[in-house]
């Protein structure tokens, strides 16, 4: 085949793909194609089974220095109780104040990751995203070790992180299990 | 109506206890009542001034501004602030429902909640992206999406924990804008949110889809790939302008009937997932706890819910005869069918006029003829959907509920979706107070 018929050929499947797919799809395909590399940056959700956590670690140890010397301590309180925003430690009964009862960390929470994803997005409040991976895994430790919910020694990382066991994990009723 | 003579109306037909007239009396010529024009003969003007020309129609106005405010003279209009000096948490700005008519809030009335202030996003640099679970992530310029095939649909936005003085075990003495003012309605245009989503091919495993705003928590929330498909739109306008900067600017998750904070503001990202993110606010703010401890997870949507907005709280009635009792009922599943209103706490009930076209999972306006003989009464009001849900009477919504022990703060939220009913107790010299029935 001469050279000519090949790039006519060429140019014919070409213009036949793309009325084929402009007739399959009136789209306007406005949307510029990104790749999840250059999305990374944005991409911080973590799911409940953990993924998406980062590669990291801290302890309790290191999450007490941290809670103070990033300025938590100046809106949730000294050791997570007492601040004028909400309490960070502590284990009050969900019933105690009927429906109007205080839901915390300890009490409500019914997953790990709630905690990683929301501390890493949205905290210190004044300056988010801030925080390296280690230090919200250090800030994750100590509150969770502050509320009992692992040993103080225990290390946060991508894998014991998901693990630790929420108490009230099973006390949630789908309300509207038909719309999912 | 000018051949009527006076006295010569419809007949009064009193289609409920303590004066609650036939919804024909708004719909038809206007309702007369016997007496009320004295013997028919000329009123003199014995007690009357003679008509003078006020200063304003003797010279010029003012000078045309480029944007218009309300008249001065409107100036207690406006939004009740939780934060006025944005000290560091949640900002809630309540809608004066009151002091409206309709069923469209203004944009500079509609209310707002920002859990760290407004963003001042530049909608040159914004863009949104989709990716996830998709055959080709996707970004899109502001530009890009305002150039897509556009929607226009009248949606109310509620936040899950609007009414949440209504949890509390005595009735808080409060206005509509205080108890259910977290509540809005809106004409919003913008692209429906499945023709994106077809762009980028979500896989059919992605079930779920997780949104985020660029706000600085980066507010997010896990979003059924259900709902994204069926009547989701990223909505660029707002009553026929840009949306407010409060309101999401440049563009904002709307999901027609589902608790405000899932209609993400400040949209930048959209992830499709297996599985649902569990988020700070899903997992905590609005998973409602019920009576014993247990708590409610994914309650999607605002369920059937209406109110009398006029005469309420912070007004009076300033004697006997005719009123028109207004007010608004709205549902997160479907049109209003009917609203039913009673003018005495409940014992007997007529139907009010609703005033079309009813639009589905929007505000709804009802209107009911009145005639108050002056007694102490207690009126109320209660609506259905074309779902066939209707309004939980307050005795049944808090057995299954519950309440709080103690009267909470006004600004505060013991729980969350209340859509029980409101009551207003007229006292013989037109006081009104908030009553539970
Ligand atoms: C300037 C005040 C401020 C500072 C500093 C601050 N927070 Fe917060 N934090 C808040 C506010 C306000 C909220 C509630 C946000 C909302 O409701 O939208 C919150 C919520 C939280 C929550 C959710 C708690 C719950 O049960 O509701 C956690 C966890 C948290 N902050 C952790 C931290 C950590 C860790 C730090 C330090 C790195 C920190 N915060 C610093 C103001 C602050």
């Amino acid at each position: 085949m001469s050279m000519f018929r090949l790039l006519v050929a060429g140019l014919f499947v070409a213009l036949a793909f793309d009325t084929a797919t402009a007739i399959a799809d009136d789209s306007p395909h406005l949307g510029k194609p990104i790749s999840e590399v250059d999305i990374k940056r944005w991409d911080i959700t973590v799911l409940p089974d953990g993924s998406n956590l980062p590669p990291g670690s801290g302890t309790a140890a290191q999450g007490a220095k941290l809670y103070v010397d990033k300025g938590c301590s100046l809106c949730h309180g000294e050791n997570g109780k007492g601040g004028p925003n909400p309490t960070l430690v502590g284990n009050p009964s969900l019933t105690a104040d009927g429906i109007a009862s205080p839901k915390t960390i300890a009490n409500f929470w019914a997953w790990p990751t709630t905690l990683f994803d929301y501390i890493r997005r949205a905290m210190p409040w004044h300056a988010p995203q801030t925080l390296s991976d280690d230090e919200v895994y250090a800030l994750c430790a100590y509150l969770f070790a502050a509320n009992n919910l692992i040993p103080v020694n225990e290390e946060m990382n991508a894998q014991t992180l998901p693990k630790v066991n929420m108490p009230n994990h099973d006390n949630f009723i789908i309300k509207f299990p038909d719309r999912i | 109506m000018s051949r009527r003579q006076r006295g010569d109306g419809p007949p009064l037909e009193f289609v409920a206890g303590n004066g609650l007239l036939h919804r024909r009396a708004l719909l038809g010529g206007g309702i007369v009542f016997a007496g009320a024009f004295g013997s028919g003969a000329p009123l003199t003007g014995a007690a009357a001034e003679p008509l003078q020309e006020p200063e304003w129609s003797l010279m010029p106005g003012d000078v045309t501004p480029v944007l218009q405010k309300p008249s001065r003279f409107e100036a207690n209009v406006v939004r009740t602030l939780s934060n006025p000096k944005g000290d560091a948490r949640t900002q809630h700005a309540r809608a004066p429902l009151q002091m409206l008519e309709g069923t469209i809030t203004p944009n500079a009335l509609h209310f707002t909640i920002l859990h760290s202030g407004i963003p001042d996003i530049d909608p040159a640099q914004h863009v949104l992206v989709i990716h996830g679970m998709v055959k080709q992530p996707l970004e899109y310029s502001v530009d890009a999406l305002l150039r897509y095939p556009m929607v226009t649909r009248k949606h109310f936005v509620e936040c899950g924990g609007n009414s949440a003085p209504m949890f509390s075990p005595v009735p808080i003495q409060a206005t509509v804008q205080a108890l259910h003012g977290l509540s809005s309605c809106a004409e919003w245009t913008g692209v429906p949110l499945s023709t994106l989503l077809d762009e980028a091919g979500v896989d059919p495993k992605a079930i779920w889809l997780i949104a985020e705003g660029a706000d600085s928590l980066a507010v997010s929330r896990s979003v059924p790939m259900k709902k994204a498909y069926d009547d989701a739109m990223i909505a660029l306008y707002q009553n026929g302008e840009r949306l407010m900067p409060g309101n999401g600017y440049p563009m904002r998750l709307l999901l027609p009937g589902y608790e405000g904070n899932m209609n993400i503001k400040f949209l930048r990202r959209l992830k499709a997932v297996d599985q649902p993110a569990m988020t700070y606010y899903e997992s905590r703010n609005y998973s409602p706890l019920l009576p014993g401890g247990k708590a409610y997870k994914f309650y999607f949507v605002n369920e059937v819910k209406s109110f009398i907005t006029r005469p309420s709280f912070g007004c009076s009635l300033s004697g006997p005869g005719f009123y028109e009792i207004s007010g608004l009922a709205y549902s997160g599943t479907g049109r209003i069918d009917k609203v039913l209103v009673s003018a005495d706490g409940g014992k007997s009930w007529g139907e009010a006029a609703i005033e079309g076209p009813v639009c589905p999972r929007a505000f709804t306006r009802f209107r009911m003829p009145w005639r108050w003989d002056g007694r102490p009464t207690v009126l109320t009001s209660r609506a259905w959907d074309e779902s066939g849900a209707v309004q939980p009477l307050r005795a049944d919504f808090i057995a299954a509920r519950g309440e709080a022990k103690k009267v909470p703060n006004v600004l505060g939220f013991p729980n969350q979706h209340y859509n029980s009913l409101t009551s207003w107790g007229i006292d013989a010299s037109g006081e009104i107070k908030h009553v539970y029935v």
